[in-house]
């Protein structure tokens, strides 16, 4: 291929030869490739393996107790699921409201923070940089830690884990916001400008209507997210489902049948929420390819 | 004619002014009621008053500065220096602060004419200038002051506990004991605790200078020192966040590995069995439906915490996510190539390595990078649920109440992590499948 051969044509041995030879090449480095990566997978099990608890092997058959445990606890006591499950639907609310509003506002922040970081748009360009990093910084912050130093100023509750959710949120869209208003039209905006509107002005005519079934695509896909952290924190004391689960595992036997009930109640909302945001996020990325 | 057709396309065009009329300024308002609701449901107002403002302010001072302790004990009148009154951070014996003097009587200079003067008999002399001289004496579990009963809001002092903040410091003055908290901005013992023979040492010094501790070379005594700092553990901290990253790394490629022959059972064009493909699709939904904060809490049980359950966790949540996705890009491949390779005489297993891999290689790829780094804060996450990683040694610092400079670096390190993570999966997707836009 790479025939060096400048003294008339090159010879066809030549070529099959270092044609060969690329391939050897080639397998020779993914080979090597893909030895570093089982060397890599296979230590790095090990090293996980010895620095927990209990080993993998011992563990592998226990797998299924708790689980089935837990189902068989929840089954002898299967008529009383139903009043759990309403017992536990406040708890359930609170959690989609925090996932709901962390969205709304991450949303609104990452929006103002895209059309500041995006070139062509940016109200000032030179602090582009300025805006990109900040929103770097609150997307790569894991919701967890802002909201245990939330919670020690603030107390436990969902207002912590909101605004813990709500920042990482911001940052989160602030980057997928600006990869879609980069590829934004311009000439609305320019328009707009020529008639003397404010930057507000140009950006909620000139841009948003263009970008809108990408970014409300995007917020969905984020609320879906969402709501498995509000869970997860709730775990950590910021309220909500995951708050009353951690109680009923502190438990342990005897109240499983709560444990079952919010594991059905979770599992439930995030299928229900998975759905619905996927089917319409489905008809927003449609009606725009038509 | 004409006319008709023009009031026709007005009243349409009027009608679908008023819709957006009344989506303009319907959404917000919707969002405004909405807010609303939540501020009450939310209890706002009432977080407002249990906020604890005391608590942020010694945060926030706490995480750029550090106190040294002096301790006198009253039974026996020993007197302890040590850095944040923790034992780690004790100055050796025969040692103490330089602004610490004198034998009998021991003057504290807190700075800015401050001076609190160790008396024998237990007891204390506090100068602070513009108020005047307190004297103090310490008996059995009682105070006596000359303060007098009416007294500005710094000093707080009842019989058994007199408590004084000032400027340059903090006093406390009990029965069993009397301390001082003389405070300085700064990380301090950060590089070396006070034990260490390299504390106070510029770099320079120990880089180039005459050697220190007699019985190691300088370079590799100071490195030692550093790497087990008692007070910054940061040996623990290395482990901790290479446990992190290591649950993100066996996670997210344990979940690709198993993910793509299942997403080819889950794919209509490689699959013709709806039963089986069906089968396969739930199993996705249900493994991704579950949650890792279940799967965390499931696996705990039979595995005990540690890194192994984090990754595990990951594992499982995503294998779903995957599945799902791979499952698409295999649904879409294109025929083209898969009938070249067979025109070849290629063998089925052949012909998925020739014909379909090289398609969805790309695909699969972005995917799983993108989830490496995305992975990397869910096990900070998971690591403080199941005790593993970085995640754990932030809940724990942060439980204490106290260590607010410790969860400072940690949040540090922690988001340089994930931004270096964040790179190296964006220079990795570069090298393997060039750059997006290319």
């Amino acid at each position: 291929m790479t025939a060096t051969d400048t003294a008339g044509a090159p010879n066809v041995g030549d070529i099959r030869e270092s044609y060969l030879a690329q391939v050897g090449r080639r397998r020779l480095y993914s080979g090597l490739a893909l030895l570093i990566f089982v060397i890599l997978m296979v230590s790095g099990f090990n090293v996980a393996d010895e620095r927990n608890a209990g080993g993998f092997w011992e563990g592998l058959h226990q797998i299924g107790d708790y689980p089935g445990e837990v189902l068989a606890e929840a089954w002898e006591k299967r008529a009383d699921l139903p009043g759990l499950i309403a017992k536990f639907f406040p708890a359930l609310v609170e959690t989609i409201n925090i996932a709901a509003m962390s969205t709304i506002i991450g949303a609104i922040g990452g929006l103002i923070l895209s059309l500041l970081g995006t070139r062509g748009l940016a109200k000032w360009p030179r602090l582009i940089p300025l805006f990109r990093r900040f929103s770097d910084i609150l997307r790569a912050i894991p919701e967890i830690v802002i909201a245990l130093v939330l919670i020690f100023v603030l107390g436990g509750g969902p207002v912590p884990a909101m605004i813990a959710i709500a920042l990482h949120t911001a940052g989160a869209l602030a980057k997928m916001f600006s990869e879609v208003a980069e590829n934004a039209d311009l000439k609305p905006v320019e328009g707009l400008a020529s008639t003397g509107a404010t930057w507000t002005q140009r950006m909620l005519l000139g841009v948003l209507p263009q970008v809108a079934p990408n970014y409300v695509s995007y917020t969905l896909l984020r609320f879906e997210i969402n709501i498995r952290a509000s869970a997860i924190l709730g775990f950590v004391g910021a309220g909500g489902l995951g708050y009353e689960l951690r109680n009923a595992m502190a438990w342990g036997p005897g109240r499983f049948d709560e444990a079952a009930a919010i594991f059905v109640l979770l599992f439930g909302t995030i299928v229900f929420f998975d759905q619905v945001s996927s089917r319409y996020r489905n008809r927003l990325t449609e009606g725009q390819a038509q | 004619m004409i006319s008709v057709d023009i009031q026709a396309t007005k009243a349409h065009a009027e009608g679908l002014f008023r819709r957006k009329r009344l989506f303009a300024f319907g959404l917000p308002a919707l969002i405004l009621v909405y807010f609303t609701y939540i501020f009450f449901a939310f209890d706002v107002p009432g977080l407002v008053q249990r906020a604890n403002m005391d608590n942020a302010r010694a945060l926030t001072s706490d995480v750029w500065s550090h106190k040294v302790h002096i301790t006198r004990n009253n039974r026996n009148g020993e007197i302890a220096y040590a850095v944040e009154g923790e034992r780690k951070g004790a100055y050796p014996e025969g040692e103490r602060p330089a602004w610490v003097s004198g034998t009998d009587v021991i003057m504290v200079d807190l700075g800015g004419d401050t001076i609190v003067r160790f008396l024998p008999d237990n007891r204390t002399e506090l100068d602070i200038p513009g108020f005047g001289l307190i004297e103090a004496q310490a008996e059995g579990r009682t105070v006596t002051t000359n303060l007098p009963a009416d007294l500005p809001d710094w000093i707080n002092a009842s019989d058994r506990r007199v408590a004084i903040t000032t400027p340059a410091g903090r006093i406390t003055l009990t029965g069993s004991r009397t301390e001082v908290f003389n405070y300085f901005a700064g990380w301090e013992l950060f590089w070396f605790t006070l034990d260490s023979s390299y504390h106070g040492v510029g770099i320079g010094q120990i880089l180039f200078g005459a050697q220190i501790d007699p019985d190691r070379g300088n370079i590799s005594g100071a490195a030692a020192d550093f790497w087990h700092n008692k007070m910054w553990r940061h040996k623990d901290v290395a482990w901790a966040i290479g446990e992190t990253i290591l649950m993100a790394f066996l996670g997210t490629m344990g979940a690709a590995i198993i993910a793509l022959p299942l997403a080819f059972m889950a794919a209509k064009r490689f699959t013709p069995i709806l039963l089986l493909r069906a089968a396969t699709r739930r199993l996705f939904d249900f493994v991704r439906g579950v949650d890792a904060l279940i799967w965390t809490v499931v696996l705990a049980r039979a595995f005990g915490p540690g890194p192994l359950t984090g990754a595990l966790a990951i594992l499982v949540t995503d294998t779903g996510t995957f599945g799902k996705t791979f499952s698409e890009a295999l649904e879409n491949v294109d025929d083209k190539q898969i009938e070249g390779v067979t025109s070849t005489g290629a063998r089925p297993l052949q012909r998925y390595r020739f014909g379909v891999i090289p398609q969805v290689v790309p695909v699969l790829l972005a995917q799983v990078l993108y989830f490496l780094e995305s992975n990397t804060r869910s096990a900070t996450i998971i690591g403080a649920i199941t005790g593993g990683g970085i995640g754990l040694m932030l809940t724990q610092a942060i439980q204490t109440q106290k260590d607010w400079e410790e969860v400072a670096y940690y949040i540090i390190l922690i988001i340089i992590m994930v931004m270096l993570m964040d790179w190296l999966s964006g220079w990795l997707r570069g090298k393997l499948i060039g750059t997006k836009d290319g």
